[in-house]
């Protein structure tokens, strides 16, 4: 029997994506805009208040005949979350129903932080971590340092202490107004 | 020489220059002069070991495609099961990190040089080797910015910072002008817009090197001083040995062994 599928209800922990018959094949394959809300969902492991796609992590969605085609970017050469994030994504397609999945990694164009959406900016900054501040030429980059606003009190007498924070993604520093110490998210 | 074999050589080259700086640095950790240097230090360190993974998979991948010597090996094989002699990378940065001038001076010198190496790669007529140089290349402008500030934080410093910067640079500079003899797998790469063409990095390298270390109040030694070499033929200093006993004794004791 042909269940209906409706993605607006689609919750991946619960509700499979697609229709199933007894044999388990597919008789339905949901939406590429379906599949982008449900990856929505799933967390970056080392900042967990954004998700993969607020991050520009995954890159693209495509049916290949019956196999779904994620190409997904890693954010630094080095990044340890990168398997992480591929058995995620994995799970989350898998418990939505859709088992046919063939992951790609693409390194070009490379990932840059201009592709963290703004909702993904201010979701960063309630989590007290700056956000990247500009866009990441690379004149930008060797040039001055950018001013980083405090994402606790918003003051802008920020100094930096570290070229490098808790993650490669990060650097370290302090605000002097309220003088608390913070994550700014590199430009990169 | 056929364009794989010389491709297969200078994809490990670069994946072992990244790949022993990377392991080096990890010596540090947990024994770091301060705690954001220690960061710091494991965030490069991270970065190095994986353009280190990106070049030997893509090493492995030629290798495999044009049947050449390496063939079926995986970029884990690469990194694990191969000796001293057989390791390409550059006599600089096996170098023991010494004191944090040493440390400073030996990563300045060789960010100065990848920059402007991966900089003319992210143009490499290879598409494959064009997306690593250009991913990579982010990674390390940051590199670059934090080694060049230390050189002039301690250059420029006290007398004590000053003296064991000059020291620093003196001793590890012999090791600089390796970055720059090409061979034949150079000349090959280069002809064919895949590789870096080394003369022009030698001239980019001097001038950023003698500005920065003008900067810093360093005295910035000659490039026509006597320079080791050896490693594009795998003739490495006693210092390669030590790192890789440590480094490859796990999969080497316990083959296959996964977490």
């Amino acid at each position: 029997m042909i269940r209906e599928f409706d993605n607006a209800q689609a919750d991946h922990t619960s509700q499979p994506l697609i229709a199933t018959d007894r044999a388990g094949q597919q008789l339905e394959q949901p939406s590429i805009e379906a599949i982008w809300t449900l990856l929505d969902a799933v967390p970056d492991p080392e900042v967990p208040v954004v998700s993969v796609v607020d991050l520009g992590i995954v890159r693209d969605l495509q049916w290949d005949g019956r196999q779904l085609v994620v190409t997904l970017t890693p954010t630094y050469s080095g990044c340890p979350a990168t398997e992480f994030i591929e058995e995620a994504i994995t799970e989350a397609l898998h418990a939505a129903g859709i088992a046919n999945v063939r992951l790609h990694q693409q390194l070009a164009p490379a990932w840059t932080t201009d592709w963290i959406t703004e909702s993904g900016r201010e979701k960063l900054r309630q989590y007290g971590i700056a956000p990247p501040v500009g866009s990441a030429s690379k004149r930008s980059l060797l040039g001055e340092e950018p001013e980083v606003a405090c994402p606790q009190c918003g003051s802008h007498d920020t100094v930096q202490v570290s070229e490098f924070g808790s993650t490669a993604c990060k650097a370290l520093y302090r605000c002097n107004s309220c003088l608390e110490p913070f994550d700014y998210f590199k430009c990169i | 020489m056929t364009q794989n074999q010389a491709l297969f050589e200078y994809l490990l080259r670069l994946g072992d220059s990244d790949l022993i700086l990377g392991q080096r640095l990890c010596e540090l950790v947990g024994n770091a002069p301060a705690l954001e240097e220690e960061m710091a230090i494991g965030n490069v360190a991270l970065d190095l070991i994986g353009q280190a993974r990106s070049w030997m998979t893509l090493a492995a991948e030629v290798a495999s495609a044009a049947e050449i010597e390496g063939a079926g090996r995986s970029a884990d094989d690469l990194a694990f099961t191969r000796d001293e002699r057989a390791y390409r990378n550059l006599l600089i940065v096996e170098q023991a990190n010494g004191n944090f001038a040493d440390t400073m001076a030996r990563q300045y010198l060789f960010d100065v040089w990848h920059f402007h190496l991966l900089s003319a790669l992210s143009g490499s007529a290879d598409e494959r080797i064009a997306a690593i140089a250009a991913k990579g290349l982010k990674e390390v402008i940051y590199h670059l910015r934090r080694s060049s500030a230390w050189i002039k934080r301690l250059g420029d410093g006290t007398e004590e910072s000053h003296a064991k910067m000059q020291d620093a640079i003196d001793e590890i500079w012999t090791y600089s002008g390796e970055m720059f003899i090409a061979d034949e797998v150079d000349s090959l790469l280069a002809d064919a817009g895949i590789g870096a063409d080394l003369n022009q990095l030698r001239s980019l390298w001097q001038a950023d090197v003698q500005a920065l270390l003008a900067e810093a109040t360093l005295n910035c030694p000659s490039m026509d001083e006597y320079m080791q070499r050896g490693s594009k033929q795998g003739l490495h200093t006693e210092q390669l040995g030590f790192l890789l006993a440590e480094m490859q004794f796990l999969p080497r004791a316990y083959p296959g062994a996964s977490w």
